[in-house]
This record gives structure tokens, C-alpha cells and sequence, in this order.
């Protein structure tokens, strides 16, 4: 179905080829997992099937990718509408209309399809994708994963051979997240689609995928099995690494596989770490916050205590109010009601260079904090805001992620980078709460791991955090305290490990293989060197 | 068969703006405050009962508001640019001394209630045209008459609506940045500064945008169809702006009774003849074809028909009986109304009644 024949490509201006000389050949009706390090070339290698690589990004490619025997290098990718369909990482960003049942018919309307053919196959794919009843609904008005359902749908209808994803989930919470990928084995099953995706959170494609594709970074492409291929990769899921801590062979794929080997792990395992207990003293009391955007209730009368030294997760749907909490603690956010008190005082009474030396807010699009045109602007001028001494937020950021480059502008940094750069400009005004907001989002392995150790020092220099997110694993690994927060209030707090473990929808991989009170791939290496006791 | 008819769904977008332009037209031609106001609640009766759930239904408020807005600048200017014209004065201001390069333009000085009235009822005439139009926005989804228009103009058709659909998320990422902008601190220093620091972010959300929608479009075969030869694309070209010439002056002569009546009717028949086969030779080299068009149905035609319908009884009246179409200035006296015009702008409430509801938006 797919051929990339000795296909190479370089950005205009770059040295090195971002794909180098790869040859590939993917069958009909397989479901393949791309996977790879930001950066590493996977979003171009996704580009070059439609031929968006290189007619819409510019650059060069050398060799041939020929979809059902069609050649990329002749035809614009709008010649390949029927062939290929792509579905972009936001959503949102890719919509031409603005309702639901519109979306849907635009591919059609632009291959010329008759009328009766467009009303039959949009009332098909309304009912393959469980989107019947949005049908008349605006596209901007929908959750994450509705509009995530509808991006599919819409290239669905033209009854595309190849269906290409670039990261279909990351901006999901975990049932959103499942219920696509679900869907897209069903289309595999049932329509015998060739399916290609890229993603960050393998563990959840893993048990789907026929294929995987491993993008070291270096150009190349390693191709093959997932178990054999996951074997060698640097980067992992958690079923992985324990498959591998414990020496399984062939390593386990799937949660129940794993879980069948489980008893022998669990018997070699000492008793589980014990948690810190919590610090006495909160450093953020806020009780009965309230806040609304006319009728719509985002936060209903919520009280949360943060202790310093402490990391508390938040979790929840889309929409579940997580982000208006945050903005409330912080005191930018509009707050009806309640009270905040951070040393004493309420960061909505201060001005807002006082309340962010108390509070600091990593928003969920970083990047809008950063406006000058280098790295170095952009620390000079947080030295000035906080009125930190100069060299601060450098020295922040360098202790942060070393070597990013002074003369860099913000917008060519990787994602992790771009976040420690923020980072380290909010706490250069050196805030005893550190609030992040789906600080995970386009991260790799390697980036959240990074991440988490940031944040394991900032706690232990006596800090709260509090992580808005829905990486399940990132949150087994950093928190200390789990809320979830559905309709604006807050159902269920606790330890991360009573609370994530008891749940079907939050458990990370290693608590459902090895059952509570494990949590994380760490925990269980821990409790395994010291085995005689 | 009546069952049917009223079955709720959205009428063609062409309908409601057939009919709210019937009302513009047949206020044009008058300048009396009852009829005015008359038109003006036949209009606000139909909005309220055959508006949707949407947001460019909602807009129609700030219509009402701008009409209300041009009224009183009409009477204010009177006030400050003098507005003397007649014998009944009714303020005396001082009146404040030009020099001689300003001849021909006052300030303030007397005002007569002649001049006030003229003011008053030009500028209610005025604000009814805007209310009409504002009723067509209301009742018709701006984004459904664009995609009505001719398959010859979908390429400009996509571009508005992309373009339409740019600033509800320019001003959304504006607020996102604001807010954000305070998180390091908020606007301190120089205001420039600020201002640059939320217009870079900004920008470059859009474009991002721009370019990711470019680009999903491209994937999704827009602009596929359709390569014609550069001498008949000429060709069309030139056909649909000799048409759309000759329309415009077609129109403005009809309109305005003190052109020659050779430039009216034939002139607008000709480039009404003109623009369609513009549009046809244009139309026919795409090959695009259209997920559930609207189409002219039987309310289609009594709603654009009654709006028809008003525009003639007020030429109709006018030719028969003008002092009542437009009050005499000259000489003050309450202005009289007659039977036909009123009967002829009630004609424009028929779809109040004679018109499915649309579709609610959640079903």
C-alpha cells in the first residue's frame, strides 16, 4: 500500500536530513505505531505519505513514496484527498467549517461526490464514530476527544486506504484517549484501513499495533515487531521496562500478558517504600472557591490545602475545571467566591508582580509567556520582572536543562526546552507554589523524566506543586497527593496510590500488572535490590 | 402536505435576505416616522419569532443598538451644525464664530424644530435600512449564504469564511495572552513594551493557525478541482465585472427617481444578463459538488415575496399618494398616515406566521 523507496529529506538550510535514506514498504489493512524522541523526524516522515513533505513544507527529498502505487513526487498532496487521509495533532487548528455534519461532507464536497453517496456515508461514519447525536453541533464547542472523533470522521469520509495520525491523544484524558484508539481498531477490523500513528504514549497503542516503526533521531527508521523492536529502544513504556527489570522474555505486550507472569515478580519484591508523610504546614489554604463564567459553573465551592515539599496532582476530564482552579489560586483568574491565603495574604489583592513572587502559574500554552526574539531577551527581561539579581533565570534555566543555546529564539526550542525556559522565568521570582498546567503535553519520555526530576527538586527545596494533567504515568512517578476533580468539584483526594490504584480509568501500567500499592517501574526496582530481608 | 410544509428546518439564507431587503428598499422610500417605525417593529416581530439558538442570532441586538446610536447623531448634528432651516426656533444657542476659510459651515446658533424633525426622520429612515439588514444576519446564518453563492465564487465564499472565523480566535488568544501576561508580572515598564508583548505572541498563533489549516486543506483536496485555461478564466473574469457594473448602476438608477430611466431597468436587466452567463462559463469548469444545499421550497417563496411585496406597495404608494410617504418639512404638522403603505409593511409579517421554526441546535 505504502513504498518509500531509499527516501531522504533535508529542511532547507539544515546540514543534516531529517530522514535518511530510508526504505520502507507497510502492507494493506496494518496498524502501525511510529514512535520516536520529539524532534526525531516522525511528524515529517507522517508528511511525506500525503506529499505535504515536501510540496506544502518546502525542503528536498530525494528517492520515491508512492501510496497505492501513486508517486508523491508528481501530484500535490490534494491529489492524494481520496488516498490518504491525515488528521493533524490539534484538532481544532485543521477544521474548515463549523458544524459537526459540515466537517464531515467538506472532503467530499472537494472530490465532487453525489449527493446521495455524501448523505449515506456521513450517516455512516456518524454512527462508526458514536457522534450521532453532535451532529449539529459547533466544532469548537466540543470536548477534546468529540473533536478529536470528528477530525477522524472527516477524513473518513472519503473512504481514505491509508489513515495517518499525528498523535491522536495527546491532549486526552485517559477515556478519551481510549475510546479513539479503540475506534481506530475498529476501522483497522472492520474497513481493513492501513493505519499510521504517531505517539508519544505508546503504552496504550502497543496492544493494537501490528508494527513499529523507532525514530532514533539519527535519520534512520528501525522497523519491525514491537516486541522485537521495543527490545533495544531507549525509550519505553512502563510494561516494557518492567518486562525487562524482570528478564521476561519475549517481553509482554499487553497488561494481561504481563499480569500472568506477575506472581513470580511479586514474590521476589520487598515490602512497597512508604511515602512520606505529609509536611505539617500548608503553604496555600484555600477553601469554599468558587469560580463561574456567566451561567457555567467551572468551580463549585472547592477547599485545598497545599504543603510544602508536596506535589499534588490534579486529574479529571476535560473541563472538569482543573484549569479555572488553578488560575483562581493564583489570583490572575476570576474567583466569585472563597478565600486564598498564601503567607498570609490573598494573591488576588496583591499585584500581580507581588502575587507571582507567592504563587507562580505554568499556563497550558507556555509559550505564551515568551515574546522576545532569544533566550537570553527572554531572561534578562524575567531578572527584571522579579527584580531578581541579573543572571538569575539563566542560571535557573541552565540548572533546569543545561546547554540551550543563549542566542536561540524561544519558538526553535523543543517543547521541553520551551518549558524549562518558562519555567525558569517564573521562578526567578522565586514562589513558594509552583502551579504547572498540563506541563506534559508533547512531551517525550525523556522530556517528562526530566521533568520530574525539576520537580522533585523543587519540592525538596520546601515548594508545593501542583501538576494539572492527564499522564497517568507522570503522575504514578511525581505526586505525592492525587485530586480528581469532575463538574467544577473535587471527588476523590488522596495518597497518589489509594486513589490511582482503586480506579480502572487511572491505574498506570505497573499497578495493573502488579496490582496497589505499586506504582512505578522505580518503586518496583527499589524494592528489588534489596531483596534479602 | 401542510404538515410538511411547516416541518421546523433553516429556510435558504437568499429567502430572509430577499425579504429583509424588500423592507430596506421600502423604507428607502419613505421618510414618514409612523411607517418607519412600523417596518422597524415588523422586522423585530419576525426576528423574535423565527430567530435560532445562535450566536449571529443573538447580534441582533447590537443592530438595534447602532440604529438607536445613528438616530441620535443625526439630531445631535443638527444641534452643533446648525440648524436653522425653518422658522420655528426652539433653542437659541450662541453661535460660535468661524473664520472666513470655514464659510458655509456653523456652529451651534439657533435650532428649529424644522431642522430637528428633518434630522430625526433621516435618521430613523437610516436606522430602520441597518435594522432590516441586521434581521437578515439574525434570521439567515452568514455562513450558509456564503455557501449559497454561486460555485463560481466558492473559492472567494471559502476564503470569508475562513477569514470570518479568525477573529473569534484572535480575540481568544488576545485574552489567553493578556491573561498570561500578568503571570510574569503584567505591564510593567513602558507601554509599548506590553502592547509588544501580546501582539508577538498573538501573531504568531495565528499564523501557526493559518498554516495548519492551510495545510489541512490541502490535504483534504481543496482547490483539486478545476484547471482552465488562463485566456477563459480572462474571459469569465471580465464577463461577471461588466455584469456586476452594470447591476450596481442598474440599481442606483431604479433607486433614485432623478436619473435618466434609460440607465434603470434596461441597464440592470443587461448586467443582470451578463453576470449569469459570467457565473455559468465560471460554474462550469468546477466540479465540486454540495452536502445538503438549501433550496427554494414554498416558504422560501411567500417569505421572499412578502418582502417583495412591501417593496412594491411603497413604490406603488408613492406614485399615488407622496405627502404621506414623505411628511412635509416646510410646514409643521403631525404626519398623517394612510392606509395603503401601513396595510403594504404589515405584508412584511407574514412569515412570522407562514414560515417553518428553524431547527434547535442540540437535537
Amino acid at each position: 500500500m505504502i513504498e518509500l523507496d531509499h527516501v531522504s529529506f533535508w529542511y532547507h538550510g539544515r546540514e543534516s536530513p531529517v530522514l535518511d535514506d530510508i526504505s520502507l514498504s507497510i502492507g494493506d489493512g496494518e496498524l502501525v505505531l511510529l514512535a520516536g524522541r520529539t524532534g526525531a523526524g516522525k511528524s515529517t516522515l507522517l508528511g511525506t505519505l500525503n506529499g505535504l513533505v515536501p510540496h506544502f513544507t518546502g525542503g528536498h527529498l530525494d528517492g520515491e513514496v508512492s501510496v497505492d502505487g501513486v508517486t508523491t513526487r508528481s501530484r500535490p498532496p490534494r491529489e492524494f484527498a481520496h488516498l490518504v487521509g491525515l488528521v493533524g495533532q490539534d484538532p481544532l487548528a485543521g477544521f474548515v467549517t463549523d458544524t459537526v455534519e459540515e466537517e464531515l461532507a467538506y472532503g467530499m464536497e472537494q472530490l465532487g461526490l453525489p449527493a446521495q453517496v455524501m448523505r449515506r456515508r456521513v450517516e455512516e461514519t456518524l454512527d462508526l464514530l458514536g457522534i450521532a447525536e453532535l451532529r449539529r453541533r459547533p466544532l469548537r464547542a466540543l470536548s477534546g476527544g468529540q473533536q478529536q472523533r470528528v477530525a477522524i470522521g472527516s477524513v473518513l469520509t472519503t473512504h481514505p486506504r491509508v489513515l495517518v495520525l499525528d498523535e491522536p491523544t495527546s491532549a486526552l484524558d485517559p477515556t478519551a484517549a481510549e475510546d479513539v484508539l479503540a475506534t481506530l481498531a475498529r476501522l483497522v477490523e472492520d474497513l481493513g484501513t492501513t493505519v499510521i500513528l504517531a505517539e508519544h504514549r505508546m503504552e496504550r497503542v502497543i496492544p493494537f499495533a501490528d508494527r513499529l516503526l523507532y525514530t532514533p533521531g539519527d535519520g534512520s527508521v528501525v522497523d519491525g515487531p514491537p516486541p522485537e523492536v521495543l527490545r533495544d529502544m531507549p525509550i519505553t513504556p512502563p510494561i516494557v521496562s518492567l518486562g525487562r527489570l524482570a528478564g521476561w522474555t519475549p517481553l509482554p505486550m499487553t497488561v494481561r500478558d504481563a499480569r500472568r507472569r506477575a506472581p513470580s515478580l511479586l514474590a521476589a519484591l520487598a515490602e512497597p517504600p512508604p511515602r512520606p508523610p505529609l509536611a505539617p504546614s500548608p503553604r496555600l489554604t484555600a477553601s469554599g472557591v468558587v469560580v463561574r463564567y456567566g451561567p457555567t459553573v467551572a468551580v463549585r465551592g472547592v477547599d485545598v490545602e497545599l504543603h510544602g515539599g508536596t506535589v499534588l496532582a490534579m486529574m479529571g476530564r476535560n473541563g472538569s475545571g482543573k484549569s479555572s482552579l488553578l488560575w483562581a489560586l493564583q489570583g490572575s483568574g476570576p474567583r466569585q467566591g472563597g478565600t486564598v491565603q498564601v503567607a498570609g495574604k490573598d494573591p488576588k489583592d496583591l499585584p500581580s508582580a507581588e502575587a507571582r513572587a507567592l504563587v507562580g502559574l505554568v499556563p497550558q500554552t507556555a509559550s505564551d509567556l515568551l515574546y522576545l526574539d532569544t533566550v537570553a531577551d527572554e531572561c534578562r527581561a524575567a531578572d527584571t520582572e522579579s527584580e531578581a539579581s541579573p543572571g538569575t533565570c539563566r542560571a535557573l534555566l541552565d540548572r533546569l536543562t543545561p546547554g540551550i543555546d543563549s542566542r536561540a529564539h524561544p519558538r526553535d526550542l523543543s517543547e521541553g526546552q520551551r518549558l524549562a525556559l518558562v519555567l525558569a522565568v517564573q521562578l526567578s521570582a522565586t514562589p513558594g507554589v509552583l502551579l504547572l498546567d498540563e506541563p506534559t503535553r508533547g512531551l517525550d519520555y525523556t522530556a517528562k523524566a526530566t521533568l520530574a526530576r525539576i520537580i522533585t527538586a523543587l519540592t525538596s527545596q520546601g515548594r508545593a506543586v501542583v501538576v494539572a494533567t492527564h499522564d497517568v504515568e507522570f503522575v504514578a512517578t511525581v505526586a505525592d497527593h492525587v485530586a480528581i476533580m469532575a463538574e467544577g468539584e473535587i471527588v476523590a483526594t488522596g495518597p497518589t496510590a489509594e486513589i490511582i490504584a482503586g480506579s480502572p480509568a487511572f491505574a498506570p501500567q505497573t499497578t495493573k500488572i502488579l496490582g496497589a500499592p505499586w506504582l512505578t517501574v522505580d518503586d518496583v526496582r527499589a524494592a528489588l535490590r534489596e531483596p534479602a530481608r | 402536505m401542510l404538515a410538511r410544509y411547516f416541518l421546523p428546518r433553516d429556510l435558504h439564507p437568499g429567502a430572509w435576505w430577499v425579504w429583509a431587503l424588500g423592507l430596506a428598499v421600502a423604507a428607502s422610500r419613505t421618510t414618514n416616522p409612523w411607517l418607519l417605525l412600523t417596518i422597524l417593529a415588523v422586522a423585530c416581530y419576525v426576528v423574535i419569532a423565527r430567530r435560532a439558538d445562535a450566536p449571529w442570532a443573538m447580534a441582533f441586538r447590537l443592530y438595534l443598538y447602532l440604529g438607536a446610536f445613528i438616530v441620535a447623531m443625526r439630531v445631535l448634528f443638527r444641534f452643533v451644525f446648525g440648524g436653522a432651516e425653518g422658522s420655528t426656533i426652539i433653542l437659541a444657542l450662541p453661535e460660535i464664530p468661524l473664520p472666513a476659510w470655514a464659510a458655509g459651515i456653523r456652529l451651534l446658533g439657533d435650532v428649529s424644530a424644522e431642522s430637528l424633525l428633518g434630522g430625526l426622520y433621516d435618521g430613523l429612515r437610516l436606522a430602520t435600512m441597518v435594522v432590516c439588514l441586521g434581521a437578515a444576519n439574525a434570521l439567515a446564518n452568514p455562513k450558509r449564504l456564503l455557501k449559497a453563492m454561486p460555485p463560481a465564487l466558492y473559492e472567494v465564499g471559502t476564503a470569508v469564511v475562513v477569514a470570518l472565523s479568525v477573529f473569534p480566535q484572535l480575540a481568544e488568544s488576545v485574552l489567553r495572552v493578556r491573561r498570561a501576561r500578568t503571570l510574569r508580572g503584567g505591564a510593567t515598564g513602558r507601554r509599548f513594551r506590553a502592547l509588544h508583548a501580546i501582539i508577538i505572541p498573538v501573531l504568531e498563533d495565528a499564523l501557526d493557525r493559518s498554516l495548519r489549516l492551510a495545510a489541512s486543506m490541502d490535504s483534504r483536496g481543496y482547490g483539486r478541482a478545476g484547471r482552465v485555461a488562463a485566456r477563459a478564466r480572462l474571459a469569465t473574469g471580465a464577463l461577471m465585472i461588466v455584469g456586476l457594473i452594470g447591476v450596481c448602476v442598474g440599481v442606483y438608477a431604479t433607486l433614485d427617481g432623478s436619473t435618466p430611466r434609460f440607465l434603470a431597468a434596461p441597464v440592470l436587466v443587461a448586467g443582470l444578463v451578463v453576470a449569469l452567463v459570467g457565473f455559468r462559463l465560471a460554474g462550469r469548469r468546477v466540479h465540486r459538488t454540495r452536502y445538503r444545499p438549501d433550496r427554494w421550497r414554498a416558504p422560501e417563496i411567500v417569505v421572499a415575496t412578502s418582502g417583495v411585496a412591501v417593496a412594491v406597495a411603497f413604490f406603488a404608494t408613492s406614485g399615488v399618494n407622496p405627502t404621506n410617504l414623505n411628511p412635509s418639512l416646510v410646514v409643521l404638522s403631525w404626519p398623517l398616515l394612510s392606509w395603503p403603505p401601513l396595510l403594504g409593511a404589515a405584508v412584511g409579517l407574514v412569515p412570522a406566521v407562514l414560515s417553518p421554526i428553524p431547527e434547535p441546535v442540540t437535537a
